[in-house]
Protein backbone atom coordinates (compact mmCIF):
# COMPACT_ATOMS: atom_id res chain seq x y z
CA UNK A 1 0.00 0.00 0.00
CA UNK A 2 1.30 3.36 -1.06
CA UNK A 3 0.24 6.88 0.05
CA UNK A 4 0.78 10.03 -2.25
CA UNK A 5 1.25 12.75 0.11
CA UNK A 6 0.53 16.16 -1.58
CA UNK A 7 3.86 17.37 -0.23
CA UNK A 8 5.89 14.75 -0.46
CA UNK A 9 4.60 12.41 -3.70
CA UNK A 10 4.09 8.99 -3.26
CA UNK A 11 6.12 7.09 -0.04
CA UNK A 12 5.56 4.02 1.31
CA UNK A 13 2.73 3.00 4.11
CA UNK A 14 5.53 2.27 6.55
CA UNK A 15 6.19 6.27 6.34
CA UNK A 16 2.57 7.03 8.14
CA UNK A 17 0.85 6.36 11.12
CA UNK A 18 -2.64 5.26 11.29
CA UNK A 19 -5.31 7.52 12.89
CA UNK A 20 -8.42 6.07 11.73
CA UNK A 21 -11.94 7.55 10.96
CA UNK A 22 -11.75 10.82 9.90
CA UNK A 23 -14.53 12.51 12.32
CA UNK A 24 -15.08 15.99 12.91
CA UNK A 25 -14.43 16.48 16.97
CA UNK A 26 -17.34 17.91 19.17
CA UNK A 27 -17.36 21.03 20.43
CA UNK A 28 -16.19 21.51 24.40
CA UNK A 29 -19.65 21.86 25.49
CA UNK A 30 -20.84 18.77 23.67
CA UNK A 31 -22.95 16.35 25.53
CA UNK A 32 -21.59 12.95 26.35
CA UNK A 33 -23.26 10.87 23.49
CA UNK A 34 -21.41 13.41 20.85
CA UNK A 35 -18.12 12.47 22.44
CA UNK A 36 -19.32 8.65 22.61
CA UNK A 37 -19.82 9.03 19.29
CA UNK A 38 -16.84 10.77 17.89
CA UNK A 39 -14.52 8.37 20.28
CA UNK A 40 -15.75 5.07 20.18
CA UNK A 41 -18.37 4.31 17.72
CA UNK A 42 -17.32 3.38 13.94
CA UNK A 43 -19.52 3.22 10.54
CA UNK A 44 -16.84 0.72 10.13
CA UNK A 45 -17.63 0.41 6.45
CA UNK A 46 -16.43 -2.18 3.68
CA UNK A 47 -15.79 0.16 1.19
CA UNK A 48 -14.36 3.93 0.65
CA UNK A 49 -13.91 5.38 4.24
CA UNK A 50 -12.23 8.51 4.75
CA UNK A 51 -9.36 8.42 7.35
CA UNK A 52 -6.51 10.53 8.67
CA UNK A 53 -2.93 9.41 8.49
CA UNK A 54 -0.21 11.10 9.89
CA UNK A 55 3.34 11.26 7.46
CA UNK A 56 5.39 10.68 10.17
CA UNK A 57 8.17 9.72 8.26
CA UNK A 58 8.41 12.70 6.07
CA UNK A 59 6.92 16.02 6.17
CA UNK A 60 4.57 15.73 9.38
CA UNK A 61 1.34 16.61 8.17
CA UNK A 62 -1.67 14.89 8.75
CA UNK A 63 -3.61 13.77 5.86
CA UNK A 64 -7.14 13.08 4.82
CA UNK A 65 -7.36 9.77 3.27
CA UNK A 66 -9.97 8.26 0.91
CA UNK A 67 -8.94 4.84 0.80
CA UNK A 68 -11.56 1.87 -0.16
CA UNK A 69 -11.33 -1.10 2.89
CA UNK A 70 -12.36 -3.77 1.03
CA UNK A 71 -9.38 -3.13 -1.46
CA UNK A 72 -6.72 -1.30 0.17
CA UNK A 73 -6.93 1.29 -2.98
CA UNK A 74 -6.06 4.74 -2.20
CA UNK A 75 -8.76 6.79 -3.92
CA UNK A 76 -8.13 10.39 -3.12
CA UNK A 77 -5.49 12.31 -0.92
CA UNK A 78 -5.59 15.56 0.93
CA UNK A 79 -4.39 18.05 3.29
CA UNK A 80 -6.46 17.39 6.60
CA UNK A 81 -5.65 21.24 7.23
CA UNK A 82 -7.58 21.55 3.98
CA UNK A 83 -10.30 19.24 4.35
CA UNK A 84 -12.27 20.95 7.12
CA UNK A 85 -11.14 18.83 9.91
CA UNK A 86 -10.41 21.63 12.29
CA UNK A 87 -13.39 20.58 14.88
CA UNK A 88 -16.56 22.40 15.80
CA UNK A 89 -15.94 25.65 17.44
CA UNK B 1 -23.10 -41.83 14.46
CA UNK B 2 -20.95 -42.07 17.16
CA UNK B 3 -17.30 -42.09 16.54
CA UNK B 4 -14.83 -44.69 18.33
CA UNK B 5 -11.66 -45.96 17.52
CA UNK B 6 -13.61 -49.12 17.23
CA UNK B 7 -15.76 -47.66 14.25
CA UNK B 8 -12.29 -46.43 12.27
CA UNK B 9 -11.12 -49.90 12.52
CA UNK B 10 -14.56 -51.89 11.14
CA UNK B 11 -14.74 -48.93 8.80
CA UNK B 12 -11.39 -49.04 7.38
CA UNK B 13 -11.95 -53.38 6.80
CA UNK B 14 -15.23 -52.81 5.39
CA UNK B 15 -13.90 -49.62 2.97
CA UNK B 16 -15.31 -46.81 4.76
CA UNK B 17 -18.61 -46.93 3.35
CA UNK B 18 -20.72 -46.79 6.23
CA UNK B 19 -19.57 -42.72 6.66
CA UNK B 20 -22.11 -40.49 6.95
CA UNK B 21 -22.58 -36.75 5.99
CA UNK B 22 -22.13 -35.35 9.94
CA UNK B 23 -25.24 -32.66 9.74
CA UNK B 24 -27.95 -32.27 7.93
CA UNK B 25 -28.67 -29.37 5.21
CA UNK B 26 -31.95 -28.27 6.04
CA UNK B 27 -34.45 -25.25 4.06
CA UNK B 28 -34.86 -22.70 6.30
CA UNK B 29 -38.01 -23.03 7.94
CA UNK B 30 -40.51 -20.01 8.87
CA UNK B 31 -39.85 -19.27 11.86
CA UNK B 32 -37.31 -19.99 14.93
CA UNK B 33 -37.07 -19.07 19.00
CA UNK B 34 -33.52 -18.05 18.25
CA UNK B 35 -31.76 -16.99 14.93
CA UNK B 36 -27.97 -17.07 15.35
CA UNK B 37 -26.49 -14.75 12.57
CA UNK B 38 -22.72 -16.26 12.06
CA UNK B 39 -21.77 -20.35 11.12
CA UNK B 40 -18.37 -19.71 12.60
CA UNK B 41 -16.91 -21.03 16.02
CA UNK B 42 -18.93 -18.48 18.31
CA UNK B 43 -22.17 -19.49 16.76
CA UNK B 44 -21.98 -22.62 16.24
CA UNK B 45 -21.01 -23.29 19.88
CA UNK B 46 -24.08 -21.10 21.03
CA UNK B 47 -26.13 -23.11 18.82
CA UNK B 48 -24.76 -26.27 21.05
CA UNK B 49 -24.84 -25.05 24.18
CA UNK B 50 -28.41 -23.30 23.92
CA UNK B 51 -29.20 -26.92 22.88
CA UNK B 52 -27.58 -28.86 25.70
CA UNK B 53 -27.64 -26.85 28.58
CA UNK B 54 -31.11 -24.68 28.02
CA UNK B 55 -33.03 -27.12 26.17
CA UNK B 56 -33.76 -24.54 23.03
CA UNK B 57 -33.76 -26.53 20.04
CA UNK B 58 -35.72 -24.48 17.60
CA UNK B 59 -32.64 -23.06 16.40
CA UNK B 60 -31.24 -21.78 13.31
CA UNK B 61 -27.75 -20.83 12.75
CA UNK B 62 -27.21 -18.46 9.67
CA UNK B 63 -24.34 -18.54 7.69
CA UNK B 64 -23.76 -16.53 4.30
CA UNK B 65 -20.57 -19.09 3.18
CA UNK B 66 -20.12 -22.47 4.41
CA UNK B 67 -19.83 -22.96 8.06
CA UNK B 68 -16.40 -22.40 9.58
CA UNK B 69 -14.96 -20.05 6.86
CA UNK B 70 -14.43 -17.08 8.75
CA UNK B 71 -11.85 -16.35 11.44
CA UNK B 72 -12.14 -20.09 12.68
CA UNK B 73 -10.64 -21.62 10.09
CA UNK B 74 -8.19 -18.11 9.95
CA UNK B 75 -6.22 -18.60 12.98
CA UNK B 76 -2.98 -19.80 14.93
CA UNK B 77 -4.96 -21.71 16.84
CA UNK B 78 -3.64 -21.16 20.26
CA UNK B 79 -5.94 -21.90 23.50
CA UNK B 80 -4.67 -19.99 26.71
CA UNK B 81 -6.48 -18.76 30.05
CA UNK B 82 -3.37 -16.13 31.11
CA UNK B 83 -5.12 -13.07 31.18
CA UNK B 84 -4.91 -10.70 33.99
CA UNK B 85 -7.74 -8.07 34.52
CA UNK B 86 -10.94 -9.12 36.39
CA UNK B 87 -13.47 -9.65 33.53
CA UNK B 88 -11.40 -11.33 31.11
CA UNK B 89 -9.46 -13.55 34.09
CA UNK B 90 -12.42 -15.57 35.08
CA UNK B 91 -14.30 -16.00 31.33
CA UNK B 92 -10.68 -17.47 29.83
CA UNK B 93 -10.42 -19.46 32.50
CA UNK B 94 -14.29 -21.09 32.14
CA UNK B 95 -13.52 -21.22 28.24
CA UNK B 96 -10.42 -23.24 28.87
CA UNK B 97 -12.15 -26.07 31.26
CA UNK B 98 -14.19 -26.15 28.52
CA UNK B 99 -11.70 -26.83 25.88
CA UNK B 100 -10.73 -29.22 28.02
CA UNK B 101 -13.76 -31.69 28.41
CA UNK B 102 -15.10 -30.65 24.51
CA UNK B 103 -13.44 -33.59 22.63
CA UNK B 104 -15.17 -35.79 24.82
CA UNK B 105 -18.64 -33.78 25.24
CA UNK B 106 -19.40 -33.69 21.60
CA UNK B 107 -17.51 -37.00 20.57
CA UNK B 108 -14.96 -35.14 18.05
CA UNK B 109 -11.53 -34.88 17.73
CA UNK B 110 -10.65 -31.79 18.25
CA UNK B 111 -7.26 -32.55 18.59
CA UNK B 112 -6.47 -30.51 21.58
CA UNK B 113 -3.30 -30.59 22.49
CA UNK B 114 -2.18 -28.92 25.69
CA UNK B 115 1.28 -28.35 24.97
CA UNK B 116 1.82 -25.35 27.14
CA UNK B 117 2.48 -21.77 26.76
CA UNK B 118 5.73 -19.81 27.38
CA UNK B 119 5.62 -15.85 27.11
CA UNK B 120 9.60 -15.04 26.97
CA UNK B 121 10.64 -11.80 29.20
CA UNK B 122 13.92 -10.32 27.96
CA UNK B 123 14.60 -7.79 31.65
CA UNK B 124 13.38 -7.28 34.51
CA UNK B 125 10.71 -4.75 34.54
CA UNK B 126 8.70 -7.60 31.93
CA UNK B 127 9.64 -10.48 34.43
CA UNK B 128 7.91 -8.66 37.37
CA UNK B 129 5.00 -7.90 34.90
CA UNK B 130 5.13 -11.87 34.08
CA UNK B 131 5.33 -12.60 37.77
CA UNK B 132 2.25 -10.81 38.43
CA UNK B 133 0.67 -11.88 35.93
CA UNK B 134 1.27 -15.54 36.89
CA UNK B 135 0.00 -14.64 40.54
CA UNK B 136 -3.14 -13.73 39.29
CA UNK B 137 -3.66 -16.49 36.73
CA UNK B 138 -3.08 -18.81 39.73
CA UNK B 139 -5.22 -16.85 41.54
CA UNK B 140 -8.38 -17.49 39.28
CA UNK B 141 -7.87 -20.61 39.76
CA UNK B 142 -5.19 -21.86 37.07
CA UNK B 143 -1.99 -22.87 36.64
CA UNK B 144 0.85 -20.08 35.90
CA UNK B 145 4.77 -20.80 37.00
CA UNK B 146 8.11 -19.07 35.68
CA UNK B 147 10.53 -20.76 33.94
CA UNK B 148 14.37 -19.88 34.46
CA UNK B 149 16.68 -19.28 31.86
CA UNK B 150 18.18 -22.84 32.72
CA UNK B 151 14.79 -24.67 32.33
CA UNK B 152 14.27 -23.02 29.03
CA UNK B 153 17.65 -24.15 27.84
CA UNK B 154 16.27 -27.55 28.77
CA UNK B 155 13.11 -27.13 27.02
CA UNK B 156 13.72 -24.88 24.12
CA UNK B 157 17.87 -24.94 22.96
CA UNK B 158 16.92 -23.63 19.68
CA UNK B 159 15.94 -19.95 21.25
CA UNK B 160 18.14 -17.27 21.05
CA UNK B 161 18.86 -16.70 24.68
CA UNK B 162 21.99 -13.95 23.97
CA UNK B 163 20.50 -11.85 21.63
CA UNK B 164 22.66 -8.64 22.28
CA UNK B 165 18.75 -6.23 22.16
CA UNK B 166 16.88 -9.18 24.03
CA UNK B 167 18.31 -11.61 26.00
CA UNK B 168 15.92 -14.28 27.26
CA UNK B 169 15.87 -14.24 31.08
CA UNK B 170 13.12 -15.99 31.39
CA UNK B 171 8.98 -17.13 30.84
CA UNK B 172 6.05 -17.35 32.15
CA UNK B 173 4.34 -21.04 31.43
CA UNK B 174 0.59 -22.23 31.37
CA UNK B 175 0.99 -25.73 31.01
CA UNK B 176 -2.53 -26.73 30.17
CA UNK B 177 -2.85 -23.48 27.39
CA UNK B 178 -1.69 -25.22 24.18
CA UNK B 179 -3.09 -25.91 20.56
CA UNK B 180 -6.51 -27.48 18.80
CA UNK B 181 -6.90 -27.78 15.90
CA UNK B 182 -9.52 -25.30 14.66
CA UNK B 183 -11.86 -26.09 11.50
CA UNK B 184 -12.30 -29.61 13.81
CA UNK B 185 -13.46 -27.44 16.53
CA UNK B 186 -15.89 -25.78 14.43
CA UNK B 187 -17.33 -29.06 12.40
CA UNK B 188 -17.57 -30.55 16.16
CA UNK B 189 -19.84 -28.02 17.45
CA UNK B 190 -21.79 -28.09 14.54
CA UNK B 191 -22.41 -31.91 14.35
CA UNK B 192 -23.28 -31.62 18.02
CA UNK B 193 -25.53 -28.82 17.47
CA UNK B 194 -26.94 -30.39 14.45
CA UNK B 195 -27.88 -33.87 16.91
CA UNK B 196 -29.43 -31.92 19.05
CA UNK B 197 -32.11 -30.29 16.55
CA UNK B 198 -30.31 -27.09 15.33
CA UNK B 199 -30.75 -26.22 11.50
CA UNK B 200 -27.85 -25.02 10.23
CA UNK B 201 -28.13 -23.11 6.97
CA UNK B 202 -25.58 -22.32 4.73
CA UNK B 203 -25.25 -20.07 1.83
CA UNK B 204 -27.95 -17.94 3.39
CA UNK B 205 -26.94 -14.53 3.81
CA UNK B 206 -28.85 -12.18 6.15
CA UNK B 207 -29.65 -8.79 4.21
CA UNK B 208 -32.16 -7.36 6.83
CA UNK B 209 -33.05 -7.23 10.36
CA UNK B 210 -37.06 -6.52 10.78
CA UNK B 211 -37.48 -4.35 14.26
CA UNK B 212 -41.36 -3.49 15.33
CA UNK B 213 -41.89 -1.14 18.08
CA UNK B 214 -38.31 -2.05 19.12
CA UNK B 215 -38.09 -5.42 19.17
CA UNK B 216 -37.08 -7.73 17.03
CA UNK B 217 -39.31 -9.80 15.34
CA UNK B 218 -37.07 -11.30 12.43
CA UNK B 219 -34.64 -11.22 9.67
CA UNK B 220 -34.47 -11.15 5.55
CA UNK B 221 -32.22 -13.42 4.43
CA UNK B 222 -31.37 -14.70 0.64
CA UNK B 223 -33.36 -17.60 1.40
CA UNK B 224 -36.25 -15.51 2.15
CA UNK B 225 -37.78 -13.97 5.31
CA UNK B 226 -37.25 -15.85 8.62
CA UNK B 227 -39.01 -14.67 11.76
CA UNK B 228 -37.67 -15.12 15.19
CA UNK B 229 -38.09 -14.56 19.06
CA UNK B 230 -34.86 -13.45 19.36
CA UNK B 231 -32.01 -12.46 17.19
CA UNK B 232 -28.31 -13.17 18.11
CA UNK B 233 -25.53 -11.63 16.41
CA UNK B 234 -21.95 -13.86 16.30
CA UNK B 235 -20.56 -12.23 12.91
CA UNK B 236 -16.85 -11.44 14.02
CA UNK B 237 -15.51 -8.90 11.73
CA UNK B 238 -18.87 -7.94 10.11
CA UNK B 239 -20.29 -7.27 12.85
CA UNK B 240 -20.51 -3.49 12.16
CA UNK B 241 -22.58 -4.65 9.02
CA UNK B 242 -24.89 -6.88 10.42
CA UNK B 243 -25.34 -4.48 13.11
CA UNK B 244 -26.64 -1.66 10.76
CA UNK B 245 -29.33 -3.41 9.51
CA UNK B 246 -30.68 -3.06 12.77
CA UNK B 247 -29.72 0.82 12.84
CA UNK B 248 -26.80 0.42 15.24
CA UNK B 249 -23.35 1.50 15.23
CA UNK B 250 -20.85 -0.58 17.41
CA UNK B 251 -17.61 0.44 19.15
CA UNK B 252 -15.86 -1.25 16.61
CA UNK B 253 -13.36 -1.07 13.68
CA UNK B 254 -12.21 -3.89 11.78
CA UNK B 255 -8.47 -4.42 10.89
CA UNK B 256 -6.65 -7.29 9.11
CA UNK B 257 -4.22 -9.35 11.26
CA UNK B 258 -1.91 -11.62 9.07
CA UNK B 259 -0.90 -15.64 10.08
CA UNK B 260 2.00 -17.58 8.52
CA UNK B 261 2.49 -21.02 8.25
CA UNK B 262 6.16 -22.28 7.02
CA UNK B 263 7.28 -25.86 5.08
CA UNK B 264 6.93 -28.89 7.07
CA UNK B 265 10.21 -29.17 9.57
CA UNK B 266 10.85 -31.85 11.69
CA UNK B 267 9.55 -31.98 15.16
CA UNK B 268 11.92 -28.87 17.06
CA UNK B 269 9.18 -26.53 18.63
CA UNK B 270 6.98 -28.18 21.75
CA UNK B 271 4.98 -25.72 23.02
CA UNK B 272 3.48 -22.04 21.86
CA UNK B 273 6.39 -19.75 22.61
CA UNK B 274 5.94 -15.94 22.55
CA UNK B 275 8.58 -13.23 22.18
CA UNK B 276 8.37 -10.22 23.99
CA UNK B 277 9.88 -8.17 21.63
CA UNK B 278 7.11 -7.43 19.88
CA UNK B 279 4.24 -9.68 19.61
CA UNK B 280 5.40 -12.68 18.13
CA UNK B 281 4.16 -16.23 18.73
CA UNK B 282 4.94 -19.34 17.65
CA UNK B 283 3.69 -23.06 17.47
CA UNK B 284 4.65 -26.14 15.16
CA UNK B 285 1.60 -28.18 13.99
CA UNK B 286 0.90 -31.48 13.20
CA UNK B 287 2.00 -31.52 9.90
CA UNK B 288 5.31 -30.09 11.37
CA UNK B 289 5.08 -26.28 9.64
CA UNK B 290 5.51 -23.49 11.86
CA UNK B 291 2.42 -21.50 12.47
CA UNK B 292 3.03 -17.75 13.42
CA UNK B 293 1.97 -14.48 13.65
CA UNK B 294 2.50 -10.67 15.31
CA UNK B 295 0.47 -7.44 14.93
CA UNK B 296 -2.05 -6.50 13.09
CA UNK B 297 -1.64 -4.10 10.16
CA UNK B 298 -2.65 -1.39 12.10
CA UNK B 299 -5.40 0.49 9.49
CA UNK B 300 -9.07 -0.43 9.19
CA UNK B 301 -9.39 -3.42 6.30
CA UNK B 302 -11.54 -6.05 5.10
CA UNK B 303 -9.18 -7.43 2.41
CA UNK B 304 -8.74 -10.70 4.58
CA UNK B 305 -4.78 -10.41 3.22
CA UNK B 306 -2.62 -7.90 4.55
CA UNK B 307 0.71 -5.60 3.46
CA UNK B 308 4.34 -6.52 3.42
CA UNK B 309 5.73 -4.20 6.29
CA UNK B 310 4.15 -6.32 8.57
CA UNK B 311 5.14 -9.68 7.24
CA UNK B 312 8.96 -8.24 7.01
CA UNK B 313 8.64 -7.50 10.40
CA UNK B 314 6.92 -10.50 11.16
CA UNK B 315 10.20 -12.21 9.75
CA UNK B 316 12.60 -10.23 11.65
CA UNK B 317 10.99 -11.48 14.82
CA UNK B 318 10.68 -14.72 13.90
CA UNK B 319 14.52 -14.89 13.11
CA UNK B 320 15.51 -13.16 16.12
CA UNK B 321 14.17 -15.78 18.49
CA UNK B 322 14.74 -19.12 16.61
CA UNK B 323 17.59 -18.13 14.19
CA UNK B 324 17.77 -21.65 13.41
CA UNK B 325 14.73 -21.68 11.69
CA UNK B 326 15.80 -18.37 9.17
CA UNK B 327 15.81 -20.75 6.21
CA UNK B 328 12.67 -22.18 6.45
CA UNK B 329 10.50 -20.99 3.89
CA UNK B 330 7.17 -19.44 4.11
CA UNK B 331 4.66 -21.71 2.63
CA UNK B 332 1.66 -19.48 2.81
CA UNK B 333 0.47 -16.50 4.35
CA UNK B 334 -2.73 -15.18 5.11
CA UNK B 335 -5.11 -12.27 6.65
CA UNK B 336 -8.10 -12.94 8.89
CA UNK B 337 -10.80 -9.50 9.82
CA UNK B 338 -10.67 -8.15 13.71
CA UNK B 339 -13.08 -6.82 14.92
CA UNK B 340 -11.86 -4.12 17.59
CA UNK B 341 -12.67 -2.93 20.39
CA UNK B 342 -11.93 0.26 21.65
CA UNK B 343 -10.13 -1.33 25.18
CA UNK B 344 -9.02 -4.65 23.37
CA UNK B 345 -12.33 -6.95 25.23
CA UNK B 346 -15.16 -8.30 23.96
CA UNK B 347 -18.70 -7.69 24.20
CA UNK B 348 -21.25 -10.11 25.27
CA UNK B 349 -24.45 -7.98 25.88
CA UNK B 350 -27.75 -6.99 25.42
CA UNK B 351 -28.63 -5.01 22.49
CA UNK B 352 -30.38 -1.70 22.98
CA UNK B 353 -33.39 -3.31 20.81
CA UNK B 354 -35.32 -5.83 22.99
CA UNK B 355 -34.65 -9.22 21.55
CA UNK B 356 -31.40 -8.69 19.77
CA UNK B 357 -27.97 -10.39 21.08
CA UNK B 358 -24.61 -8.66 20.55
CA UNK B 359 -21.38 -11.45 20.47
CA UNK B 360 -18.54 -9.30 19.16
CA UNK B 361 -15.41 -7.22 19.65
CA UNK B 362 -13.44 -10.32 20.20
CA UNK B 363 -10.07 -8.25 18.65
CA UNK B 364 -7.41 -11.38 18.07
CA UNK B 365 -8.82 -13.52 20.57
CA UNK B 366 -11.54 -15.05 19.75
CA UNK B 367 -10.65 -18.57 18.99
CA UNK B 368 -9.43 -19.75 22.26
CA UNK B 369 -12.68 -17.88 23.61
CA UNK B 370 -14.95 -20.61 21.18
CA UNK B 371 -16.47 -23.13 23.69
CA UNK B 372 -16.41 -20.33 26.51
CA UNK B 373 -18.23 -17.46 24.46
CA UNK B 374 -20.78 -20.01 23.22
CA UNK B 375 -21.62 -20.94 26.82
CA UNK B 376 -22.00 -17.87 28.46
CA UNK B 377 -23.42 -15.85 25.09
CA UNK B 378 -26.28 -19.42 25.18
CA UNK B 379 -26.69 -18.05 29.18
CA UNK B 380 -27.74 -14.76 28.08
CA UNK B 381 -30.06 -15.35 25.09
CA UNK B 382 -31.71 -18.03 27.65
CA UNK B 383 -31.90 -16.36 30.25
CA UNK B 384 -31.84 -12.94 29.73
CA UNK B 385 -29.18 -12.58 32.80
CA UNK B 386 -24.86 -12.75 31.62
CA UNK B 387 -23.55 -15.92 32.63
CA UNK B 388 -20.95 -15.49 35.90
CA UNK B 389 -18.09 -15.73 34.12
CA UNK B 390 -18.77 -12.90 31.60
CA UNK B 391 -20.49 -10.37 33.70
CA UNK B 392 -17.92 -7.14 32.69
CA UNK B 393 -18.62 -7.39 28.79
CA UNK B 394 -21.03 -4.47 28.64
CA UNK B 395 -21.68 -2.56 25.62
CA UNK B 396 -22.32 0.62 27.56
CA UNK B 397 -18.78 0.74 29.20
CA UNK B 398 -17.86 2.54 26.10
CA UNK B 399 -20.16 5.58 26.50
CA UNK B 400 -19.60 5.65 30.41
CA UNK B 401 -16.13 4.83 30.59
CA UNK B 402 -16.95 2.62 33.69
CA UNK B 403 -15.50 -1.08 33.86
CA UNK B 404 -13.19 -0.47 30.20
CA UNK B 405 -11.01 -3.83 30.30
CA UNK B 406 -7.56 -2.43 28.47
CA UNK B 407 -5.47 -5.71 29.06
CA UNK B 408 -1.98 -4.24 27.80
CA UNK B 409 -2.46 -1.14 29.52
CA UNK B 410 -2.25 0.98 26.20
CA UNK B 411 -5.34 3.17 26.29
CA UNK B 412 -8.96 2.22 26.00
CA UNK B 413 -9.27 3.99 22.44
CA UNK B 414 -9.49 2.70 19.04
CA UNK B 415 -6.11 1.51 17.18
CA UNK B 416 -4.15 1.16 19.74
CA UNK B 417 -4.93 -2.75 20.23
Amino acid sequence: MRITCPLCGERDRREFYYKGAALVRPAEGEDLDAWHQYVNLRENPAGPLDELWYHEMGCNSWLKVTRNTATHEILAVQLASEAGLGGQK
Amino acid sequence: MRFSGWRVLREGLTGNKGWKPHWRDPEPKSEYDVVIIGGGGHGLATAYYLAKEHGITNVAVLEKGYLGGGNVGRNTTIVRANYYLPGNSEFYSHSLRLWEGMEQDLNYNAMMSQRGIINLFHNDGQRDAAVRRGNSIVNQGDDAEILSRDDLRRMAPFLNFDNARFPIMGGLMQRRAGTARHDAVAWGYARAADMRGVDLIQNCEVTGIDVENGKVVGVQTARGPIRAKKVALAAAGRSGQVAAMAGLTLPIESHVLQAFVSEGLKPIVDHVITFAEGHLYISQSDKGGMVFGSYLDFYSSYAARGNLPMVEHTMESFVAMVPALSKARLLRSWGGIMDMTPDGSPIIDHSPIDGLYLNCGWCYGGFKATPGSGSVYAHLIATDRPHGAATKFKLDRFRSGVGLMDEEGTGAQHNLH
